[in-house]
């Protein structure tokens, strides 16, 4: 276990590439270890050549990564370890750097590190960790599916990866029903059929059209949202802050009957009997 | 009548109740149902006034043998009527479910016949959500007064909430206004099902698989601003209806003008969406941060101050017992002072083991400085370079828009003041003394034009 003194003699002049995996970031704390390496970066993209730093690609090894996983709960706790799962999926930058130096005070501090939430690398941690629960939690309501042929389908395009955290929600919800969440920022799909469900990396996906009786529930859906907010009241303030404008496009009140795109969102249509949908 | 005509009205009609909340109970569906709730409670969208929308909140009809004057469902107003066959409703519930559009259903009526037929023809949907559809998500079904206990006791077992609105904040209101119901009438249902929630809590405990009886509570909604009822009569029965019946929530709902009756506020008078907010503060206060009524307003002060928040009202008529030293306050102490809420608090406790706080670490921690510095010690000392005067503490207290109203334009509001008590041109905020408030800003605040 490295201390205080040693630090200065770790070398911090290098940027670690890797494959993106989690497997990979543990082989890179792996390494920094035994390299006595502070990486500046750890990246699973391209770094540009530069004279200040070396990169140094990192290949991504199970057993290494084994060894560092196990020693999380053991060395720290398992409340840690969970926090830097959590923290791997969100959409932070430099999140590698940051579960590193997180996990470097930890194996200094013990099981308490978990508890220090006025220092500043545990708190941006922690920030980073809510963003992605919030986010997942916001669209455990917001996913809209639509039902073609039985199958309930829904896009999502979220900015941290929650598709993991979404698995329990839904298969407990649905049980019996087959569903497919895509996600089209991170380029992956939820798949499930009952009681089996598969995480899967998928290029592309579009809804195909909807049908008859699936278009009528859209359509008495948007009419009762619109239905529901009281006019003396209107907020779109309240609202945008509630329900940031990037989820609207994916969700069927805010998307016109048919030909799709954006329609004015909450105005309630006036005479809303009269109009035709 | 087709189906989008029905929904948009009974829709429609079912908007005024606040109670849209799908939280309490946490349950996994079952093999072969369909449907979860969390406890937490999840919202599926907001419509254009903010508010959230979780359940799919319709009347079973919009009939009504009742004509209470505040209600747009009146016997006496001429409005299109319509009414959910069990079925229907129950099929387009699930239909909206299965699309992640809600979390379940609330269920409210208008009185169809008697009471007796209405509550028997909303249990049979849920009924056939239940037990048919297998349908184990949320469901808040209103308790109709003057319905018979058995009923009420079969539709408690199928739902998750139950809900009596208590409607107007006291006795008299409700004559003027409600004449068919009385506080009697609303009050016993109220009993009745917080007396079958205990029994049912002594029965799972003895009884493994003894049925849930509205396992996520009760909860109940009044109407503010439609009769002139003080802020302190409406958090005292808020607090007695937490105590004695223990309710889960109680709901305030701003008036909105339905109706052209004398005898309540002119249609067009905007809904006192201030006072409304106001009111929620300090019932999270009774909730969550240990105040009683009492502490926050009295018979002198039956107002709550639309200027600033409870809380820091409360605080600003306290200052004997700040600062406070958060390395070692008690937690109900800490709860008090403005600024830090039941989370940051929770996070000081937790941090505070690990070593002592200071400014940074509570900035870090989601405590909002702003207002919290003028109240509290960090290892003894204030914040760096604070300058406590009265003017600063109480321009941190009041929000932005309350403040530009303050100094905007009632100036020249000479007779407002001297109706206040207050002199004629203040030359700063005082803290000591009532701020400096016309009765116009009040009128205002109530009004919601602030």
């Amino acid at each position: 276990m490295p201390d205080r003194t040693d630090v200065k003699k770790w070398e911090d002049d290098v940027v670690y590439l890797y494959d993106g995996s989690f497997e990979g970031f543990l082989t890179c704390v792996f390494e920094s270890f035994y390299r006595r390496e502070l990486p500046l970066q750890i990246t699973a993209g391209d770094a540009p050549e530069s004279l200040l730093y070396r990169t140094s690609y990192i290949e991504t090894d199970l057993v290494k990564a084994q060894r560092v996983l196990r020693s999380i709960p053991r060395k720290i706790s398992s409340a840690a370890e969970e926090q830097v799962r959590l923290g791997f999926l969100t959409c932070r930058e430099g999140k590698e750097r940051l579960l590193l130096d997180f996990l470097r005070l930890g194996y200094r501090i013990g099981p308490n590190v978990t508890f220090m939430l006025q220092n500043e690398t545990v708190h941006q941690l922690d920030r980073a960790v809510f963003h992605l629960t919030h986010e997942a939690h916001l669209l455990s309501g917001f996913i809209r599916f639509s039902i073609h042929h039985g199958v309930l389908v829904s896009i999502i395009g979220p900015k941290n990866f929650v598709l993991p955290l979404l698995v329990e929600h839904f298969t407990t919800r649905l049980p019996e029903e087959n569903f497919l969440i895509y996600d089209e920022v991170h380029r992956a799909a939820l798949i499930y059929r009952p009681h089996e469900f598969q995480l899967v990396p998928m290029d592309s996906f579009t809804l195909p059209e909807a049908d008859r009786e699936e278009a009528a529930y859209q359509n008495l859906w948007r009419r009762f949202y619109d239905t529901i907010a009281i006019e003396g009241r209107e907020n779109p303030r309240c609202r945008m802050s509630l329900m940031p404008k990037r989820y609207w496009k994916y969700m069927t009140e805010f998307q016109k009957p048919g030909e799709g795109g954006l329609r004015l969102p909450g105005q309630k249509p006036r005479g809303a009997l009269a109009e035709p949908e | 009548m087709d189906m989008m005509e029905k929904l948009t009205l009974l829709a429609n009609s079912a908007k005024y109740d606040a109670a849209c909340t799908s939280s309490g109970v946490d349950r996994q569906a079952a093999p072969g149902s369909i449907g979860n709730a969390t406890a937490c409670g999840i919202c599926h969208s907001f419509a254009g006034d903010g508010r959230c929308v979780s359940l799919l909140k319709v009347l079973m009809t919009n009939s009504c043998i009742y004509n209470c004057q505040y209600c747009v469902n009146r016997r006496t107003n001429d409005t299109p009527r319509a009414t959910f066959a069990p079925r229907e409703l129950a099929d387009l519930t699930m239909q909206f479910y299965r699309r992640n559009y809600i979390e379940g259903l609330f269920l409210s009526s208008g009185v169809l016949r008697n009471p007796d037929y209405t509550v028997e023809r909303m249990t049979e949907t849920l009924r056939i959500l239940r037990e048919e559809y297998r349908f184990s998500g949320y469901i808040h079904a209103k308790a109709i007064p003057g319905a018979d206990p058995l009923l009420l006791s079969r539709m408690g077992l199928l739902c998750d909430r139950m809900s009596v609105n208590i409607e107007l904040p006291s006795q008299k209101s409700l004559q003027l206004l409600a004449p068919d119901k009385s506080k009697v009438s609303i009050v016993k249902p109220m009993g009745f099902i917080s007396g079958r929630i205990q029994e049912n809590r002594q029965e799972i405990v003895r009884y493994r698989h003894a049925p849930a009886f509205a396992p996520a509570g009760q909860s109940t909604q009044m109407i503010i601003g439609a009769t002139p009822d003080t802020d302190y009569q409406i958090m005292s029965l808020t607090e007695a209806l937490y105590k004695k019946y223990s309710l889960k929530r109680v709901f305030y709902s701003a008036y909105m003008p339905v109706s052209t009756n004398p005898l309540l506020p002119a249609a067009g008078t905007p809904p006192p969406l201030l006072r409304e907010h106001r009111l929620y503060q300090a019932d999270w206060l009774l909730r969550f941060y240990g105040f009683s009524a009492s502490e926050l307003l009295d018979p002198a002060h039956p107002h709550l101050n639309p200027l600033v928040d409870p809380k820091c009202n409360w605080a600003l008529n306290h200052m004997e017992l700040f600062p406070v030293e958060v390395n070692t306050a008690p937690k109900e102490l800490l709860l008090r002072v403005p600024g830090i809420g039941v989370r940051s608090c929770q996070r000081i406790l937790t941090a505070r083991r690990q070593g002592s706080l200071d400014y940074a670490g509570l900035k870090r921690l989601g405590v909002v400085l702003k207002r919290a510095q003028y109240f509290i010690l960090c290892k003894g000392k204030l914040k760096e370079g604070l300058k406590v005067t009265e003017d600063a503490v109480l321009r941190s207290m009041v929000s932005e828009r309350c403040q530009a109203a303050m100094y905007a334009g009632d100036q020249g509001d000479l007779y407002g003041r001297m109706l206040a008590g207050l002199p004629a041109a203040p030359e700063q905020l005082s803290l000591f003394a009532p701020p400096p408030v016309t009765r116009e800003d009040v009128t205002k605040c109530r009004t919601g034009q602030m």
